[in-house]
């Protein structure tokens, strides 16, 4: 995370500007958090060993197969998961989407605009969301939300942009867009907070500097701020990512669950997480429960590979950064 | 300070001797796993037995028939409980014999969200018309037969379906691949199925929400659920020809005229009789035929044979199906024969 990077280099030029004498102390605590630190590490490897353990037969049975076919019929016992990963990485992205905009705004006016008396009942009320539990939230979304969406928003989107392949077929309310927004509500406290702390961070001269420059406030905030903690709210962005894939409660309750690729966001999707959530308890047998746990470990690599996927934008991101400062 | 240390002192020969004296009066503990849908009733049940016999205690944890049958398979719990039969490759990797006891039954129901909430009458090949999506409009003929008088709108129908694995669905489905050729070679019969159209929603609660908030919709959620939310549901026609109200007395019914075989696994969908009511099923308990622990298994056995007669009598308080007096006996004898 380049936000604990960050934190990690001022910690380190601290330590070299003091003259460090050697203890006991300091190398049994080193020792301590190194071991601390290898523990999560040996943690991630455990569970991806037992999920590919616990699906081995499902993995030789389907093969490959299991990422590309979309059949999922437990009578016939034919298992393949990419509905289930389409709906899990579009879900993920609307949430994105939706929460990234609005939280870094938020950030925005808490850090830059708001005055003080307005500032912590804000931010006590976004974290007081991120305290809902998510079956709390997923009732919500099927007696309020969805029934809100059916009647005025998606005939509203229907009505704006109908041409395109996004917003056709009928309203039914349950839908993969409602699945992602359930998922925004969800994402958007943490990446609200962590955005506020990074822009918090940024030093008072960049602002300073700017307005001396004669910019306005507005000009203050997008080239000396945003600009200048674009990393870290991208890192804010991935955190939010982590959480929305893993997502089930919610979720489940307004996505529809039916496992189908389709280009129009009203229609009904399935998660990965979902589908886990709703079969687990009752799949009798063994071919049923492994496939189930294959698609844990199949989101378990989703979950990787976004991240890396991440983490490869932001580093070419700051080199292109980096050598337009150059020239 | 040491008064302080003073009472620490005396709580701690407090806590030593409570301990002390609750060991010394043992209780056995008999644990279960499994199905959901029958875990008021059981919990009631092992509430009301510690009166009968005070020296046993229940721990029953409801993580689903799946659950349930795993862990009866492994022996790690004293009895199983499932709301689906095991199949015959599953008993066949026990490490022992098991043996079915039914307990109670409960219904399954259509309702629907039409305007003007009219009663409506279903028969088994319309409901898997609709559900396979071959019906797609409240004016259907096939509907407006059934339904003379009722001005049935031309409106599409929204089919819902448990998206969550479910004795609901297995009792569904099960019906379903009796009353429709078309259905079973399609689709089949399990506690999740690949539905050929609607939309899913998880538990009864997910199910009944899609289906007070959609127009035009129709879904299946337990009896029990119906009731207590008081939602409207179909009359259905049963295998004798006449259109039947789900009522608690209709399932009983339908479990005193179903073929009932030797091993206890059976299904009372679409059962004979002019009462019967055809989506209904029961929920087992799982336990093995050889008890290893005599002790615990005597008191398994007392425990049983107090739930299938006294403990009938409290299915209708809270909703479920008691089962009829005659298949009552003989799941007293089968209980019987459990060796200990």
């Amino acid at each position: 995370m380049p936000v604990a990077t960050a934190m990690l280099e001022d910690q380190d030029s601290a330590a070299s500007r003091m003259a460090a004498p050697s203890r006991f102390g300091d190398k049994a605590f080193e020792w301590l958090t190194l071991g601390m630190a290898l523990a999560v590490i040996l943690l991630v490897f455990l569970i991806g060993w037992q999920l590919a353990r616990g699906s081995t037969l499902a993995i030789q049975k389907f093969g490959f197969h299991f990422l590309t076919t979309s059949t999922w019929d437990p009578v016939a016992e034919q298992f393949g998961a990419l509905p289930f990963i389409y709906g899990t990485v579009v879900s993920s992205l609307i949430a994105l989407l939706i929460a990234v905009p609005l939280s870094i705004g938020t950030a925005v006016y808490l850090t830059e605009l708001a005055p003080l008396w307005i500032r912590q009942p804000i931010v006590s009320l976004v974290e007081m969301l991120a305290a809902i539990p998510s079956v709390i939230l997923g009732l919500w979304g099927i007696f309020v939300m969805i029934p809100w969406l059916r009647d005025y928003l998606f005939p509203l989107l229907k009505k704006l942009f109908g041409w395109t392949p996004f917003f056709t077929g009928p309203i039914y309310g349950t839908s993969m867009l409602a699945g992602g927004m359930i998922i925004a509500v969800m994402i958007l406290p943490i990446i609200t907070s962590v955005s506020r702390e990074i822009l918090r961070s940024v030093p008072k001269l960049q602002r300073e500097a700017a307005y001396a420059l004669g910019a306005t406030r507005w000009e203050v905030t997008r080239i000396a701020v945003l600009s200048y903690a674009r990393k870290g709210l991208f890192g804010a962005g991935i955190l939010g990512l982590g959480r929305a894939l893993g997502e089930t409660m919610a979720v489940t309750m307004v996505i529809g669950n039916t496992p189908q690729i389709a280009v129009s966001l009203f229609k009904p999707g399935y998660t990965l997480a979902s589908v886990i959530a709703n079969e687990f308890t009752e799949a009798t047998s063994d071919i049923y429960l492994q496939a189930l746990f294959e698609i844990g470990l199949v989101l378990f690599g989703v979950t990787i590979v976004v991240n890396l996927l991440a983490q490869l934008l932001l580093k070419t991101m700051t080199t292109k950064t980096a050598t337009r400062a150059v020239q | 300070m040491t008064k302080s240390f003073r009472f620490g002192a005396k709580l701690l020969g407090l806590t030593i001797a409570l301990g002390l004296s609750a060991s010394a009066s043992a209780q056995l503990m008999i644990n279960g796993a499994g199905a959901t849908f029958p875990y008021p009733i059981y919990s009631k049940w092992f509430d009301a037995y510690t009166k009968v016999d005070p020296s046993v205690r229940f721990n029953y944890q409801s993580i689903g028939s799946g659950g349930g049958q795993k862990q009866i398979m492994a022996q790690t719990v004293d009895f199983g409980a499932s709301d689906g039969p095991m199949s015959d490759d599953n008993l066949s990797k026990a490490p022992g014999k098991l043996l079915h006891i039914p307990t109670v039954a409960g219904a399954v129901v259509m309702t629907y969200n039409l305007a003007g909430n009219p009663a409506l009458k279903l028969d088994g090949p319309v409901i898997a018309g609709i559900y396979l999506g071959q019906i797609k409009k409240w004016n259907d003929p096939k509907l407006t037969a059934l339904n003379p008088g009722v001005n049935l709108p031309d409106q599409e129908i929204v089919v819902a379906h448990r998206s969550d694995g479910s004795g609901t669905t297995f009792i569904f489905t099960d019906y379903l691949s009796k009353v429709s050729a078309d259905w079973k070679s399609k689709v089949g019969n399990n506690t999740s199925v690949n539905w050929p159209t609607g939309i899913g929603g998880k538990g009864n609660e997910g199910v009944s929400g899609q289906v007070k908030q959609t127009p035009g919709a129709i879904g299946y959620v337990e009896l029990i659920y119906a009731i207590q939310n008081k939602m409207p549901y179909a009359d259905l026609k049963n295998a004798d020809g006449g259109f039947v109200k789900a009522t608690l007395e209709s399932v009983t019914a339908a479990m005193a005229t179903a073929q009932i075989p030797d091993d206890f696994r059976f299904s009372i969908t679409n059962a004979p009789g002019k009462d019967a009511y055809p989506i209904a099923g029961a929920t087992w308990l799982l336990v093995y035929a050889e008890q290893k622990d005599a002790t615990k298994g005597k008191k398994l056995v007392e425990f049983l044979k107090w739930a299938v007669s006294k403990g009938e009598g409290m299915a209708k308080d809270l909703d479920y199906a008691p089962l009829p007096d005659s298949l009552q006996q003989r799941v007293l004898k089968r209980i019987d024969e459990i060796k200990l």
